[in-house]
């Protein structure tokens, strides 16, 4: 599988190894291609729709896509810009998202995310959905006003048996994310810490460790995200 | 409970791919899936609770409420609409004492709404506890609902008459008809069972793809898909075994072809599965059938037992040694999205039918991670055809892209709704004189997910190039309101059915329906428009087929039929003018209320 394979991200000549995902491809070649659901080394599913790319002229997601030998993708377009730019503003407009307060606020990859794509005020219709927090899990406290829907927490997370922490539930705008009472109960601090870690938002919180690093100090608070790979 | 829900997990091997077939069981039995059901089988199959309830939660006729002792799925169809959808479920409302959505309070009857069940041609049409009733009034209503306030199973109720051909043998006893409309080399009376088997077992496996790559024979679900190269590349991919899906989960509303084809020529179908068996190098056969047809399945089952007995299944087919064949009936349980490839295998690995990401293709990787073909009943059928009378004589029918023939499903307003099977090639315009069809507004070619063309395109083709349709064929007479009738009941249909997994597909379609609502109710501006227009582009950013269609009844209407948005449009204003302080201020002024009631409450 080590085979280099040579290919173009907006006409710049990019080399990486065959069968390598788009996205971690374009990363070792020092461009960024925005992700909310993805984590490198875990199998992808291109939910959340960011990484958007067009590879020789079709829409894929760049997370899930392996590269080859002359593979041509536009990464910057005007048009995939603002697709993704209305992907992150649905996310805001589809959920309760208020930064001032969210724990998660600088070390938020959504938050950081639309900063980097300068989004304002969405252009759709805010929907304030009436929704849950679930406070009861001993560790964690899961608050669905701000969760994305993005299937980190469901693929990354399981019990020692392989068995989901994390699943979904229903479908359709109705869909959420449910988490097992019976395991949640059983689960490692540390697997509480990972889960909380993961999670892009300020959706899996870990109980009692909000603001432990002040803001300001926090990960996207100096510099945008994205920019670490970035030559 | 403990001894039946273990007797239902034994019957599976407790293998956890077979949760479907495990949840339909137990739903079967006790009307739901209770919470002690869920923490039993979590345990016996190594899951956690919420791994059952992914599954569970996501398909439309498992649940974890008690549903009624009799439960009452009313299709919920455009066309079930046009031919009085909303007086039958008035009735139901009346006569059981409790709204759609409800169980009675007695317990009796639970009132449910069900997208298309395929009867579009026989509306409106009801499911209850898998009995099909179709062309429903309020009368028929009242006699059903009180045989079974009087203890008569809903088999007994079906005193209006069996339906024709097979519908009518005790093993089916529907009241469900064909409409045979229109017979081609598919539905034709020609057939000979085995005639196909006994040919390709003379020849190659490559022989035979060749055969029917050179018929040119194309996916009839409706993407199209060149049915040898699908078979060529499964045969090719590495794998320890490989499968054939038959894909019977036509849920496209509208379509109700591939009903008729299991009701008349399942054995065809069978042979074709095991004509594509063969040419692929598969053992397993699995027809993923949706659960609206479940009425079939006794009798499906008993010609696969036949099947058997003819030596057409199992092992060393017709004493060809070494080829070995068998098919299984694997059921959906209500989600028009299984019937996209990948979903449809998720959902037979007895998880929620979300689509895959590809690559890799479901012939390189997809069943139980192993190469898969899926193929939509007709094409299975006509492949049948291609192997006897050779691909040349194939491509001479039809289009010179578009090969063969074409089973239509008609509905809608025309005189002789049913299946027609046609050459590509027809335009519109023929098609409705065909079926009788006189002062039509519109018709919607391919379902939901096609095309909503009008009198100016009436001209234009059935084929893969111009008119793409998987069938389904609604027509919409001039007296219907197009945009509140069709295109919202579309758009609804549209957003109960997505897997959600998308953002775009689970958000937007709501926020698109919204903005339909808002000019259907007069507030709109042309600003909304431009906006449909511009979000309907984002859904190409979605995984699968239905979320890249979802925006179609809405962007195909608005081009086509951009005057009835515009006459709802009032003054022509470009941009909202206004807002009503009341209607802003309302919420907030609840709240205050409800916190003054607490005040005076402490």
């Amino acid at each position: 599988m080590n085979e280099l394979v040579n290919f173009t991200i907006d006409k710049k000549e990019c080399m990486s190894t065959k069968g390598k995902y788009l996205v971690d491809a374009a990363a070792e070649n020092g461009i960024y291609i925005p992700t909310l659901c993805n984590i490198t080394g875990i199998q992808p599913r291109g939910a959340c729709r960011l990484c958007t790319v067009k590879v020789n002229g079709k829409l894929t997601t760049a997370c899930t896509t392996p590269v080859y030998n002359n593979m041509e993708v536009e990464n910057e377009s005007p048009e995939l810009q603002d697709l993704r730019k209305s992907i992150i503003e649905l996310m805001f407009a589809d959920g309760n998202h208020y930064c001032p307060y969210c724990e998660k606020s600088g070390d938020c990859e959504l938050q950081a995310i639309a900063y980097r794509y300068r989004v304002t005020v969405p252009r759709f219709p805010y929907s304030f959905p009436k929704r849950e927090i679930e406070a009861g899990h001993p560790l964690l406290a899961k608050d669905h006003n701000r969760c994305i829907l993005c299937k980190r927490c469901i693929k990354a997370v399981k019990d020692d048996d392989g068995r989901s922490i994390f699943a979904f539930a229903r479908r359709s705008h109705k869909l959420t994310i449910s988490v097992d009472t019976r395991l949640s109960h059983v689960m490692s601090p540390e697997k509480a810490a990972y889960a909380a870690e993961i999670c892009p938002v300020g959706a899996i919180l870990l109980k009692g460790a909000a603001f432990k690093k002040p803001i300001g100090e926090r990960k996207y608070d100096k510099k945008p995200i994205g920019t670490e790979l970035e030559m | 409970m403990i001894n039946s829900l273990n007797s239902i997990i034994n019957k599976y091997d407790a293998d956890p791919t077979r949760l479907m077939d495990i949840l339909i069981d137990v739903q079967h039995k006790y009307d739901c899936i209770s919470d002690e059901a869920v923490t039993f089988l979590a345990d016996k199959l190594n899951l956690s609770e919420v791994d059952i309830e992914q599954t569970l939660s996501f398909y439309h006729f498992l649940s974890k409420e008690t549903r009624g002792k009799y439960t009452v799925y009313l299709n919920n169809s455009a066309v079930a609409g046009m031919f009085g959808r909303e007086a039958v479920a008035k009735a139901f409302e009346e006569t059981s004492g409790c709204r759609f959505g409800e169980v009675s309070s007695d317990g009796l009857i639970g009132l449910f709404d069900t997208s298309c069940i395929g009867m579009n041609d026989q509306e409106p049409a009801a499911i209850i506890n898998g009995t099909v009733f179709t062309r429903l009034t309020p009368f028929r209503v009242r006699e059903i609902v009180n045989g079974l306030r009087k203890g008569l199973d809903p088999v007994d109720l079906q005193d209006v008459g069996l339906g024709d051909g097979n519908n009518n043998l005790d093993i089916i006893g529907a009241v469900v008809n064909n409409n045979i409309m229109k017979i081609g080399p598919v539905l034709s009376r020609d057939y000979k069972p085995g005639e196909a088997i006994r040919k390709i077992i003379q020849m190659s496996p490559e022989e035979v793809i060749r055969e029917v790559k050179h018929s040119n024979i194309r996916g009839r679900g409706g993407a199209g898909f060149p049915t040898a190269l699908k078979w060529e590349f499964c045969r090719n991919a590495p794998g320890s075994k490989r499968y054939i899906f038959c894909n019977a989960d036509e849920g496209e509303p509208g379509t109700f072809k591939d009903r008729v084809i299991l009701t008349e020529l399942p054995l065809l179908l069978f042979e074709g599965m095991v004509v594509s068996g063969y040419a692929v190098g598969a053992e397993e056969g699995i027809l993923y059938l949706r659960y609206e047809y479940k009425y079939l399945q006794k009798f499906l089952e008993s010609i696969l037992k036949m099947a058997r007995r003819m030596r057409y299944l199992g092992k060393n087919i017709l004493g060809k040694e070494g080829f070995h064949f068998d098919i299984r009936i694997q059921f959906g349980a209500g989600a028009y999205v299984c019937g996209e490839e990948s979903a449809l295998i998720e959902s037979a690995e007895g998880k929620r039918g979300e689509p895959r990401d590809r690559p890799p293709f479901p012939v390189e990787k997809g069943y139980l991670n192993q190469p898969t073909v899926v193929n939509n009943v007709e094409t299975l059928c006509a492949a049948v055809k291609v192997v006897l009378k050779g691909g040349e004589w194939y491509r001479k029918l039809g289009t010179h892209d578009s090969t063969g023939t074409k089973l239509l499903s008609v509905s809608g307003d025309c005189r002789f709704p049913g299946v027609y099977e046609v050459e590509w090639g027809f335009n519109v315009s023929q098609i409705l004189e065909m079926v009788g069809a006189e002062e039509v507004q519109a018709v919607q070619v391919g379902g939901p997910s096609g095309t909503c063309v009008g009198p100016e395109d009436f001209n234009r083709t059935l084929c893969y190039t111009d008119l793409a349709t998987g069938g389904s064929l609604i027509i919409i007479g001039k007296n219907r309101d197009l945009l509140r009738d069709i295109v919202l009941n579309f758009t609804d249909f549209f957003i109960e059915e997505s897997c959600g997994s998308c953002t775009p597909c689970r958000v937007l379609t709501v926020m698109m329906r919204d903005k339909l609502q808002k000019i259907l109710d007069g507030k709109g501006c042309s600003k909304d428009l431009e906006d449909l227009e511009d979000w309907g582009k984002l859904m190409r950013a979605n995984r699968c087929g239905l979320g890249h269609t979802a925006p179609n009844p809405i962007l195909t209407s608005l081009k086509n039929f951009r005057h009835l948005y515009e006459g709802l449009i009032p003054g022509k204003r470009g941009f909202d003018t206004g807002f009503r302080m009341e209607e802003a201020l309302a919420e907030g002024r609840s709240l205050r209320l409800e916190q003054l009631k607490l005040q005076d409450h402490e």
